[in-house]
């Protein structure tokens, strides 16, 4: 605080030099537009253009060669809303997304609240193998993953078989709601880690002050945390809930390679959908315009979910420290 | 309260018992991918749950007996990954990819966190307000455009193309942490250093830069690992070009191709979980710093 009061100050005696100071402002401003520049353009051409133009190409009827010419109107829009296997996948992409929330939120809380615990000796250990994961390329986690879930041979049924757990060997990729089941616990086991980093950066920041009060009073370790430290996190239950949903909800890379949305579009989700429309036509031409199309629908979904959580944020972020 | 100790020191064992099994499952995976990356392709579809190859016994590790462990131990799963299914040079357009890519991104993201962290412009806000209006407008598919831009600078098919795919997005995340940090900065130190003449890109290369170096490894770390990692970005752009394939998209191509080569796939894997875990495990303090900045800020 202090320091920024004297910063301001000493703005503040330098705007009284006015002569000198505009000079040099001058050639300070035009260092921060050259500093600017490469930033400018390339957010202009990798981020602005590229929203734009999707909105552009959704309208036409467009296989990728030239610049689009054939207008559709609505006609994409439509297509998209009404095609079954663009519905089949919005309810995988849900039933995937939600699963994951439900799952990982609760549990990462639980076992940052023990990893912040200083009765837990080789914390760091613990974090450092349950961030493991994270790190690993997604796409090579998916092509181990249908190995380990393989049917026959695969490492998951040939333990549990040895184990005594099951009797005959589960085909997990082969059933719909199987494969779903065995994408939801790798998609859990996969960014587990990096929500028990982000719940730790809160379990940390919490005034320790409450809690001496609290123990003082008499509160044991579970009451402390309901009562004091769970409302303290709301905030960040928030941003994690969030961030969680926004990753759930773009999964590409693991679906691709293990299950491949499969079997019978069981496991198939909308950005994989999407990507099928327009990199990987079997049979046909690319259909630009319209994976441009549905790219909006579920951009808009999305969209809609962040403003959900944005009106949590900003009712439950006030009391942030 | 003497009476409760015991228990409590049971219950404190007890846990940290669970945690250690919960852990070593947790990672079990990856065991399992070297474990099988040192097995015969016959041994893996039999269904073997064995952390060691078939025929190893313990008195193997003795140094007189590794020539019968060299034998054991399928090493030409290696070689056959290595060379057969193109694996070197995956790792290394993976590894040119990736230090390309944090390149870019170091550059642009500091410039612009200096030129934002420590000076007010005409402008400024305009184009604050614009890189966080389009976080939150819904973006479309906005591959397929970027596609077409890298197409019309006659980037396609070509790694400079795949990079720029890549690496130009705006990284907010970053230029935020930039910002902030270089906002910290003492005004004193800019003040010395242009007494003693330096000029503005002076003042930025030889005093500030340096002392952003926390921020600096955060943003290498974070970025190296998300470019490691990519997957969309080089699938898409690298469909004509089978050797620009990065090391995610090769092992996706080896096996769309080769269904059967299981232990060639488990050292494909393994050769490309080495770099990044190291790399993690050297630089775990950046990383856990940069994530845990990206949701207190």
């Amino acid at each position: 605080m202090s320091a920024e009061t004297m910063l301001d100050r000493e703005q503040a005696i330098l705007k009284k030099m006015p002569k000198k100071r505009s000079t040099l402002n001058r050639k300070e401003h035009i260092w921060c537009y050259v500093f600017l520049l490469p930033q400018i353009i390339m957010f202009l051409f990798f981020t602005l253009w590229p929203i734009i133009a999707s909105y552009y190409y959704s309208f036409f009827s467009w296989n990728g060669i030239g610049w689009p010419s054939e207008m559709v109107g609505m006609q994409n829009f439509i297509e998209v809303i009404k095609d079954s296997n663009f519905l089949n996948a919005f309810k995988n992409s849900v039933i995937y997304t939600f699963g994951l929330v439900v799952i990982v939120v609760p549990s990462s809380l639980v076992v940052a609240a023990i990893l912040n615990s200083p009765k837990l000796k080789g914390s760091v250990f613990f974090r450092t193998a349950f961030f493991l994961p994270v790190i690993l390329t997604m796409a090579i986690i998916g092509i181990v993953m249908k190995n380990i879930f393989a049917f026959q041979g695969g490492f998951l049924n040939s333990i549990l078989e040895k184990m005594g757990l099951i009797d005959t060997p589960i085909n997990w990729l082969g059933n719909t709601s199987l494969a779903m089941v065995a994408l939801v616990i790798v998609g859990v086991w996969k960014g587990f880690g990096i929500k028990v980093i982000y719940w730790l950066a809160g379990l940390q920041s919490l005034p320790k002050d409450v809690y001496e009060a609290a123990q003082i009073d008499g509160a044991n370790l579970f009451q402390r945390f309901l009562h004091i430290t769970l409302p303290l996190l709301v905030p960040f239950l928030v941003v994690i809930t969030f961030l969680q949903t926004v990753w759930a909800f773009n999964v590409f890379d693991l679906v691709k390679t293990f299950t491949n949305g499969g079997p019978f579009f069981g496991t198939d989700v909308v950005p994989l959908y999407i990507y099928r429309h327009a990199f990987e036509v079997s049979g046909g031409l690319p259909r630009m315009g319209y994976a441009s199309a549905a790219g909006i629908v579920y951009g808009i979904a999305t969209m809609l979910i962040s403003i959900v959580f944005g009106l949590l944020i900003r009712k439950y972020g006030g009391n942030k420290v | 309260m003497v009476s409760h100790k015991p228990t409590k020191k049971i219950v404190s064992v007890l846990l940290h018992l669970v945690f250690l099994i919960v852990t070593f499952i947790w990672v079990y995976p990856l065991i399992w991918t070297i474990s099988s990356s040192f097995k015969s392709n016959r041994e893996l579809f039999s269904g073997t749950i064995s952390l060691f190859p078939q025929g190893f016994e313990w008195r193997m590790l003795l140094p007189q007996n590794w020539p019968e462990l060299s034998e054991i131990f399928h090493l030409s799963n290696y070689v056959k990954a290595w060379s057969i299914a193109n694996f070197d040079q995956y790792l290394m357009n993976s590894l040119l990819f990736s230090v390309l890519v944090v390149i870019i991104t170091i550059v642009l993201c500091s410039t612009t966190g200096y030129a934002l962290g420590r000076y007010t412009f005409p402008g400024k806000s305009i184009f604050m307000g614009a890189i966080v209006a389009t976080m939150f407008l819904p973006a479309g598919y906005t591959i397929i455009p970027v596609w077409q831009l890298i197409n019309g600078l006659s980037l396609n098919e070509s790694l400079a193309g795949l990079v720029l795919a890549e690496a130009g997005g705006t990284h907010v995340l970053y230029i935020l942490l930039f910002t902030a940090y270089f906002r910290g900065i003492p005004k004193e130190l800019e003040e010395a250093s242009k007494m003693d003449g330096a000029g503005f890109l002076q003042t930025f290369i030889r005093v500030m830069l340096p002392m952003a170096k926390p921020v600096i490894a955060s943003t290498i770390i974070l970025e190296f690992v998300s470019a490691w990692n990519s997957f969309f970005v080089p699938l898409i752009f690298t469909i004509h070009r089978p050797d620009l394939r990065t090391i995610g998209v090769g092992m996706y191509s080896f096996v769309e191709d080769n269904a059967s080569e299981l232990s060639a796939m488990a050292a494909g894997a393994t050769i490309s979980f080495i770099p990044i875990v190291i790399v993690f495990l050297l630089f775990q303090k950046y990383f856990v710093d940069g994530i845990a900045g990206a949701v207190k800020g």
